[in-house]
C-alpha cells in the first residue's frame, strides 16, 4: 500500500463529512444547531437512490437528494425559528424521523427492510484518486468549505448570517432581517448534508438501512473541533477521516482495537471543548430562539 | 423654520405603569437637547418612541415639521433619526468597520467593498472626531470606543438628528470630554443631539435647552442661560412631590447605636468589572444595631455590585464580617443561616421565581427548613404562606397562585416578606420599592423601621433620595464605585446629596 492509496481512500471517506460539516458551520454560524445532519444525510441517501434508481441518472438522484435535505430542515427550522421549540428536541426528533422515513419508503418502495437494489451511479469504479475524479460529488466536497468561507466572510449575506449567529437584536436593529436568514442558512445545511448522504448511496450504489451511521454526527463533531469556521472544520473531517482510514488499514492486525480508532472525533471533541487547544467559542446566540 | 423634533401628548403604558402622561418635547434644529429626569421618569421610553421602537398610545410625533407618528425604526432610521441605546446594539466577534455597514453593505459585485467600508469609517471619524481603527474587532475595544462605533453606525446611515441614552454611564472623565466635542463638532454640522441624562453637571456643560420629566411628563423646558445644577435639581426632584412623600426624619436621633458594636462590618471592599476596573473601589463602613445605613446615589456607580459582594454573589476583595463573624469563606446559603437577609434590586432576576407559587417563592432559598426527612413538609411550608399573606396583605391571599400573576407591588411584598422572616441580624435591602404603588411603599417602609427598632442592622440602596432620607439614620453617597460623602442624617439635605450624587463636589 501507498501513501497515494492512503490519500485516496482518505478523501473518499472525507466527502460525506465535508459537504455535512458545511452544512453544520452555515446552520451553527446562523445560531442553530445542527444536530439533524445526520437525519439530512440520511434523508439524502434515500432520496438520491430512489430517484437514481427510478430515473437511472444520478444527477436526477442529486436533484431529489437537495429536496430532501431541504424539506427536513425547513421542518426544523419552522420547529426552531417559527415555533421556537427546543433546538436539541427537534433535532433530535428530526434524526428519528429521518430513521422511520427512509425505513418505510424501502419497504415500500423496494420491498425490503434492509437496503434497496444496485442503483446507477457516477461511475469511476475501484479505488485510487482516478476513480474518484469521476465523480463530481467529491468535487463539490472539496471546494465547499472554501466557498463557504468565502461566503462567510466576504459577501453580506455572509456577514448577516455572522451578526445574527452572534448577536440577532444588534442584527435586527440595523435592519437585518433575521428570521429570513435563519431559514436560508438552515435550508442550505440540510441540502449539504443530503448532498453528503447522496455521495453514501451513490458511491456504495445502493440504499441500506441507516448506511450514515453516525457520520452526521462526525460532521457536527468537525463542526466544533474546527470552531465554528469553514478552515477549522475542513481540516477536522480530513483528520477524522485519516482516522478511519488507518482503522480500516490497521483492521486484522489487531494492533489497536477498532473502537479505540471510531471514538477519535468524539474524544477530539471532548478536548477541544474542554479548551485544551485555546478556548473554543461558539456564536453566542446558538440554541436560543430568535428574539426578532 | 420648523422644529427639527415636536412630540406632544405623548402617552404610554407599559401593563398598569403609565411611563409616559402627555409628554411633550420641542427640540430646535442644531442644538444639543438634555433630556432630564430620575430613573423611571420615562425619558427613555419617550425616546424609544421618537425612534420608532415603541408605539405610542397617544400623541403626536413631527420630525422636521412632517407628522410621522406611529412609524418604525427603519422609517426613523430613514428619515435621519438614530438612536445610540444605553445597551450597545454591537456585535463583538464582527471588525468595527462590518458593524457599521451591517444591514446596508456597500458591495463591488456579488462581494463586501471592504476597504470602501473602512475608508467610510476613516472619513467619518474624520470629519466628527470618532476615530477608531475600522479593521479592530469590536470584542477588543474599550467602552468608550464601542460608543463612538454606535454613533458612527448612526451617521453611516445618515443620521442627522441623534438620540443618545445616558450616554456618559459608562465612559471615563476624558472619555465623557471627547465625547462632547464630537456632540459639538455635529451641531456645528448642523445636526441636533438629544441627551438623556440624569448628570446635572454634564447638562450645564454641552447642552443649548434642557427639558426634564418627572414621572412620565414634561415639567420644564429651560434654556442653558440661568440654569443651575440647583435649579434643574429641583425641577426634576420636585419639591411639592418630596414633601408629600414624608421627607421629615421620622426614625430616632442620629448618633444612637453609635456606642455598640456594629454588627456589619466592610473594610477595604473592592469588586473588579470587566475590564479591570474597580467597580466598588475599596469602601468601608459599617452598620450598628438599630440603624439603617441609606446609601444614595444615581445608579450604576457600584451599588449592585456592593449588595451582591456582601451577600456572596460576587467575588470580591476585603473584609465583610457580621457580628465579628467572617463572611467571605461562606457560600450565599451560609451567609444566610450567619444572619444574612437579602432583599434583591431586582425582583424578576433574582428575587422570585415567577412560575412557582406564592407559597414556594415565600421558602425560597431557606426551603432546607421546611423539611421532613428528604422530602419538603407542604403543610408547614402552607401554614407558613398563609401566615406571611396575612401579615404583609399580598394579595390575591391564595397560596398556590404563580407569583407572576401578581401586581409589581405584592411580587414585592412576597420578597420582603420572605426575608424578613429569616432569624436575620443584617438586612441587605436593595431598592426594596422600585416600581411598585404607595401601599405597597407605606407597609415595607413600616416593616423596615419595625426591624431596625428591634435592633436589627439594616443597610439600605436606594436610587429614591426620598426614600433614603425617609428611612436612614446615616446617609452615605456612592458615586464612582466610592463612598463619597457619609453623612447623619440630620446633616444631609437633598441638595446637598445632590451635589455629591451627580459628582459635583467631592469629599469624603
Amino acid at each position: 500500500m501507498s501513501v497515494l492509496d492512503f490519500l485516496s481512500q482518505t478523501l473518499r471517506i472525507a466527502v460525506p463529512f465535508l459537504l455535512a460539516a458545511a452544512g453544520g458551520v452555515l446552520s451553527e454560524r446562523a445560531g442553530l444547531i445542527a444536530l439533524g445532519l445526520e437525519g439530512y444525510m440520511l434523508g439524502g441517501a434515500f432520496c438520491a437512490a430512489a430517484v437514481s434508481f427510478a430515473s437511472g441518472s444520478p444527477w436526477l438522484g442529486v436533484s431529489a437528494a437537495l429536496v430532501g435535505g431541504a424539506v427536513l430542515a425547513l421542518v426544523y427550522a419552522v420547529g426552531t425559528i417559527r415555533f421556537r421549540g427546543d433546538q436539541v428536541v427537534i433535532g433530535i426528533a428530526i434524526n428519528l424521523l429521518a430513521v422511520g422515513l427512509t425505513r418505510f419508503f424501502l419497504r415500500l418502495f423496494f420491498g425490503s427492510s434492509s437496503n434497496s437494489p444496485r442503483v446507477p451511479g457516477f461511475g469511476g469504479t475501484g479505488t485510487g484518486f482516478l476513480a474518484l475524479a469521476y465523480n463530481p460529488l467529491v468535487w463539490i466536497g472539496v471546494i465547499v468549505l472554501p466557498t463557504l468561507g468565502w461566503i462567510l466572510y466576504r459577501t453580506p449575506f455572509g456577514l448577516r448570517v455572522r451578526a445574527v449567529g452572534e448577536h440577532p437584536a444588534a442584527a435586527a436593529s440595523v435592519g437585518v432581517p433575521v428570521t429570513r436568514v435563519r431559514y436560508i442558512a438552515v435550508a442550505f445545511s440540510g441540502m449539504l448534508a443530503a448532498l453528503g448522504g447522496a455521495y453514501l448511496a451513490l458511491d456504495q450504489h445502493q440504499f441500506t438501512d441507516g448506511m450514515t451511521a453516525g457520520r452526521g454526527f462526525i460532521a457536527l463533531a468537525a463542526t466544533i473541533f474546527g470552531r465554528w469556521n469553514p478552515k477549522g472544520a475542513g481540516l477536522a473531517c480530513l483528520l477524522f477521516a485519516a482516522a478511519e482510514t488507518l482503522q480500516i488499514r490497521l483492521q486484522g492486525t489487531h494492533a489497536i482495537p477498532s473502537q479505540f480508532v471510531e471514538m477519535i472525533p468524539y474524544v477530539l471533541t471532548i478536548v477541544a471543548l474542554a479548551g485544551v487547544v485555546g478556548r473554543s467559542v461558539p456564536p453566542a446566540a446558538l440554541g436560543k430562539p430568535s428574539t426578532e | 423654520m420648523s422644529d427639527a423634533i415636536r412630540l406632544a401628548g405623548i402617552e404610554k403604558s407599559f401593563g398598569a405603569v403609565r411611563a409616559n402622561r402627555g409628554a411633550d418635547l420641542q427640540v430646535a434644529r442644531g442644538e444639543v437637547h438634555a433630556l432630564v429626569g430620575e430613573n423611571g421618569a420615562g425619558k427613555s421610553t419617550l425616546m424609544r418612541i421618537l425612534s420608532g421602537l415603541y408605539p405610542a398610545d397617544a400623541g403626536i410625533i413631527e420630525v422636521d415639521g412632517r407628522d410621522v407618528t406611529g412609524w418604525s425604526t427603519s422609517d426613523a432610521i430613514a428619515a435621519g433619526v438614530g438612536m445610540v441605546h444605553q445597551h450597545f446594539m454591537l456585535v463583538p466577534t464582527l471588525t468595527v468597520a462590518e458593524n457599521v455597514m451591517l444591514g446596508s453593505e456597500i458591495t463591488k459585485g456579488p462581494v463586501l467593498d471592504r476597504a470602501a467600508a473602512e475608508q467610510r469609517v476613516r472619513d467619518l471619524g474624520a470629519r466628527t472626531g470618532l476615530v477608531v481603527a475600522p479593521d479592530r474587532l469590536v470584542a477588543d475595544l474599550s467602552v468608550g470606543e464601542a460608543q463612538r462605533v454606535e454613533i458612527l453606525k448612526t451617521l453611516y446611515r445618515g443620521a442627522r438628528i441623534l438620540i443618545l441614552d445616558e450616554p456618559t454611564a459608562v465612559l471615563s472623565p476624558p472619555e465623557v470630554q471627547e465625547l462632547w466635542n464630537v456632540l459639538r463638532a455635529l451641531r456645528a454640522e448642523g445636526g441636533t443631539v438629544v441627551l438623556i441624562t440624569h448628570k446635572l453637571d454634564e447638562v450645564i456643560e454641552v447642552s443649548d435647552t434642557i427639558t426634564v420629566m418627572r414621572q412620565g411628563a414634561t415639567v420644564a423646558r429651560i434654556p442653558r442661560e440661568g440654569a443651575t445644577p440647583q435649579s434643574i435639581a429641583r425641577a426634576m426632584v420636585g419639591r411639592d412631590v418630596v414633601l408629600a412623600r414624608d421627607f421629615e426624619f421620622s426614625g430616632t436621633s442620629a448618633g444612637r447605636g453609635v456606642a455598640s458594636t456594629p454588627l456589619l462590618n466592610v473594610q477595604n471592599l473592592l469588586v473588579s468589572g470587566a475590564r479591570r476596573t474597580a467597580v466598588v473601589d475599596r469602601v468601608n463602613f459599617s452598620v450598628a444595631p438599630g440603624e439603617i445605613l441609606g446609601v444614595a446615589g444615581v445608579e450604576g456607580n457600584g451599588q449592585t455590585e456592593l449588595i451582591e459582594a456582601i451577600a456572596g454573589l460576587r467575588e470580591a476583595e476585603g473584609s465583610i464580617s457580621l457580628g465579628g463573624l467572617d463572611l467571605r469563606p461562606l457560600d450565599v446559603r451560609h451567609r444566610g443561616d450567619a444572619g444574612l437577609s437579602h432583599i434583591p434590586e431586582d425582583r424578576h432576576e433574582r428575587g422570585l421565581v415567577l412560575d412557582y407559587s406564592i407559597a414556594d417563592n415565600l421558602i425560597l432559598g431557606q426551603q432546607h427548613r421546611f423539611t421532613s426527612g428528604v422530602t419538603i413538609d407542604v403543610a408547614r411550608v402552607l401554614a407558613h404562606a398563609e401566615e406571611r399573606i396575612r401579615a404583609y396583605d399580598i394579595r390575591p391571599a391564595d397560596p398556590a397562585t404563580p407569583a407572576r400573576s401578581l401586581s409589581g407591588g405584592n411580587q414585592q411584598k412576597i420578597v420582603v416578606a420572605r426575608e424578613m422572616a429569616r432569624d436575620f441580624k443584617v438586612l441587605l435591602a436593595s431598592q426594596p420599592t422600585r416600581g411598585v404603588d404607595v401601599g405597597a411603599i407605606e407597609l415595607i417602609h413600616a416593616r423596615l423601621r419595625e426591624a431596625r427598632d428591634q435592633g436589627k442592622a439594616i443597610l439600605l440602596v436606594s436610587a429614591d433620595l426620598a426614600e433614603v432620607l425617609a428611612l436612614a439614620d446615616r446617609v452615605a453617597v456612592m458615586y464612582g464605585g466610592r463612598f463619597v460623602a457619609l453623612l447623619l442624617r440630620a446633616e444631609a439635605t437633598p441638595e446637598l446629596l445632590g451635589q455629591f450624587m451627580t459628582g459635583a463636589e467631592h469629599a469624603a
